[in-house]
């Protein structure tokens, strides 16, 4: 199975960095744990040629920082979109999925893993609170990847939003 | 019945575009603002720490055009640390640099007209909003999205290999940049698959340009007439007049072509320029001094670019660029759906630009960083996918920043927004009392021609919705439509 982890947004930005984090510590792991046929990339955000890049994949995990009202973390499923804001420069992760089933005829399993955040400033550094987050769900993701067959087969079991 | 409520999480610190427009008693438009509502300090933030960490910090400021901030930050600390002011450089250290600036330009681009502007010319500006995007464009043009994609991504990846990471590059560093370029990467670039190679961007960027042109030759009056509306136009040029997009002096010629500024060094830009600060909008409007604010303000990017130069240093660009000139009768071009026309020559450029870097050895070997003496103020300018961007930096003897002043491309461009603005104001919705879908697309259409990175100019971060709201003689609030 072709897996794809990749964490968006601003470590410049406090706790909009926790998708970036979060991803830095789970490619130490795999190295660690020499988990093989996993990708992860990190960016400022999503933009279209993830439609490429997610495209040669059967499951992708986009994990990004959230100001939605949830406890720590949660993981949704992630449906293709055709909707794009008025000048910004990135797309939306259903945008990607939906483009990606367009121009690549391909349908991935994408799923979103939110980590609740609570500081945007211009600093370096992710609040102490979001980083307990991140830890519960960097424990979390790291048994996803140890069978990640079972996000497939059994999604409703997982730690939906 | 139940309704769904569905958040992102993407969106979150929001700055938005609000567009405000008032009629009078007969549903005439009377005024019309663009107000960019979010603001945060960024320039007290980095007051205090160490000048060479500039050309990181300021990424914070944007996630969309970190690698110009990069840039234009290090030409600024090239000063500060004795290295000059643009010739100062290595061979290799201004070349990397470039490579990398036209790799942002060409993704920039790219993105943006692939992205955002061909929906609009494919579907019309009154066409269903469902289909009116690059999903649309994937359903009816695949090839045509195909190719914004892959051109998006050889721009990213050229930034990858001269900035060294995606997130947070350090290529630029103050007096040069700290890495060749990999053989490895020459050779992808060079000679990698077919869809992934320099020629085939060659080739795109060729392909894009007859596309817009044909489009051009069958809905003339609508690209020449939409928001248009005579300005001055600003940019760096080369000494010797030709379009040069990393370094140069400063011109500026008016709507007519008379130069008002030339020839200047940009370390003096005080001297030329001043910015305005108007109550109802946390964007200032910055203008030529000797012109004063109401007749000073200019527009940057693109257009103004090809309206200040007087050739582009590459072939099949510069072929265009005659074409172009003849459509104005050499004259400067004030009609702002042209920005699209100057930005995919632009394209085209900076891919003929890139080959060449791409193939100059100086990018595999050579000193990397010059050294001079220090002294405590610098300016950058370059010309970012939007536009001049500026920044300015001074320091103390202990290193710290205590000065910092940035003009981002879309504070240059806030006055012809706003002008651009009024112009579709009066034309789509004088003697209208409400605000229909093809009206807010048509202020977006105006808008989106500048290209504007809102994310820099207030400094929010997430997605960047418009708000247009419709206010009666009495000053009430008639009708409201977000996007």
């Amino acid at each position: 199975m072709q897996i794809l982890i990749y964490g968006y947004g601003n470590p410049g930005r406090q706790d909009d960095g926790l998708g970036v984090e979060l991803v830095k510590r789970l490619e130490e792991w795999a190295v660690e744990t020499e988990l093989a046929d996993i990708e992860f990339d990190k960016n400022y955000q999503l933009n279209i040629e993830d439609a490429e890049a997610i495209s040669n994949k059967d499951l992708v995990i986009f994990a990004d920082a959230s100001q939605e009202e949830i406890e720590d973390f949660c993981l949704s499923r992630v449906a293709g979109n055709t909707k794009v804001s008025f000048t910004t420069h990135a797309a939306s992760p259903g945008y990607v999925v939906e483009l990606c089933k367009e121009l690549f005829q391909k349908d991935p399993h994408v799923m979103l893993l939110h980590i609740k955040g609570y500081e945007w400033d211009f600093k370096e550094g992710i609040s102490d609170r979001a980083l307990d987050n991140m830890e519960k769900a960097l424990s979390y993701m790291k048994i996803v990847l140890e069978k990640p067959d079972l996000v497939l087969k059994l999604n409703n079991k997982f730690k939906t939003c | 019945m139940s309704q769904k409520i569905t958040i992102e999480p993407v969106t979150r610190v929001e700055g938005h575009g609000k567009v405000t427009i008032h009629l009078d008693d007969s549903n005439q438009v009377t005024e019309s603002r663009l107000h960019i509502v979010e603001f945060r300090g960024f320039e007290r933030f980095v007051q205090g720490r160490p000048y060479w960490e500039a050309p990181v910090l300021v990424q914070r400021l944007c996630g969309i055009c970190p690698v110009s901030h990069h840039l234009a930050a290090a030409k600024a600390l090239d000063v500060i640390v004795g290295a000059g002011t643009g010739e100062g450089l290595t061979p290799t250290g201004e070349k990397m640099r470039r490579l990398m600036h036209y790799g942002q330009i060409f993704q920039s681009h790219a993105l943006h007209f692939f992205h955002l502007v061909s929906p609009d010319l494919l579907f019309g500006i009154d066409a269903d909003p469902a289909i009116r995007n690059v999903i649309g464009v994937a359903l009816e043009h695949k090839d045509l999205a195909v190719q914004g994609v892959m051109m998006r991504k050889f721009g990213q990846e050229i930034i990858r290999a001269t900035a060294g990471k995606k997130i947070h590059g350090t290529g630029a560093i103050p007096g040069g940049i700290n890495k060749h370029l990999s053989p490895e990467d020459k050779e992808l670039f060079l000679n990698g698959p077919e869809l992934q190679n320099i020629d085939k961007m060659l080739d795109w960027s060729t392909g894009v340009m007859e596309f817009f042109k044909d489009y051009y030759s069958k809905n003339q009056s609508f690209i020449d007439d939409f928001a248009s509306f005579p300005s001055n136009h600003l940019s760096l040029v080369r000494k010797d007049g030709a379009l040069d997009l990393y370094h140069g002096v400063l011109r500026a010629v008016d709507w007519e072509g008379n130069k008002i500024l030339d020839d200047v060094d940009y370390q003096d830009y005080e001297q030329y320029i001043e910015e305005e600060v108007r109550s109802w909008s946390y964007m200032k409007f910055p203008y030529l001094k000797h012109l004063g604010p109401k007749k000073g303000w200019y527009r940057v990017g693109p257009l103004a670019r090809l309206n200040t130069c007087d050739f582009i240093p590459s072939p099949l660009a510069q072929a265009e660029f005659e074409q172009y000139k003849a459509v104005t009768n050499g004259k400067p071009n004030n009609h702002c759906l042209h920005y699209h026309y100057a930005r995919l020559i632009e394209l085209l450029h900076s891919a003929e630009m890139m080959k060449e870097l791409l193939n100059d050895p100086d990018l595999m070997e050579g000193e990397l960083v010059t050294k001079g003496t220090k002294v405590n103020k610098g300016i950058g300018l370059l010309e970012a996918p939007r536009g001049t961007l500026f920044h300015h930096y001074e320091i103390n003897d202990d290193d710290q920043l205590t000065r910092v002043n940035l003009i981002v491309s879309t504070t240059n461009n806030n006055e012809p927004m706003n002008q651009s603005v009024n112009s579709v104001a009066h034309s789509w919705m004088d003697g209208k009392a409400q605000i229909t879908e093809p009206m807010m697309n048509a202020v977006e259409v105006a808008i989106r021609a500048y290209d504007p990175c809102l994310s820099c100019a207030t400094h929010a971060l997430g997605q960047m919705p418009l708000e247009i709201s419709l206010y009666d003689a009495k000053d009430r609030l008639i009708d409201q439509k977000r996007t």
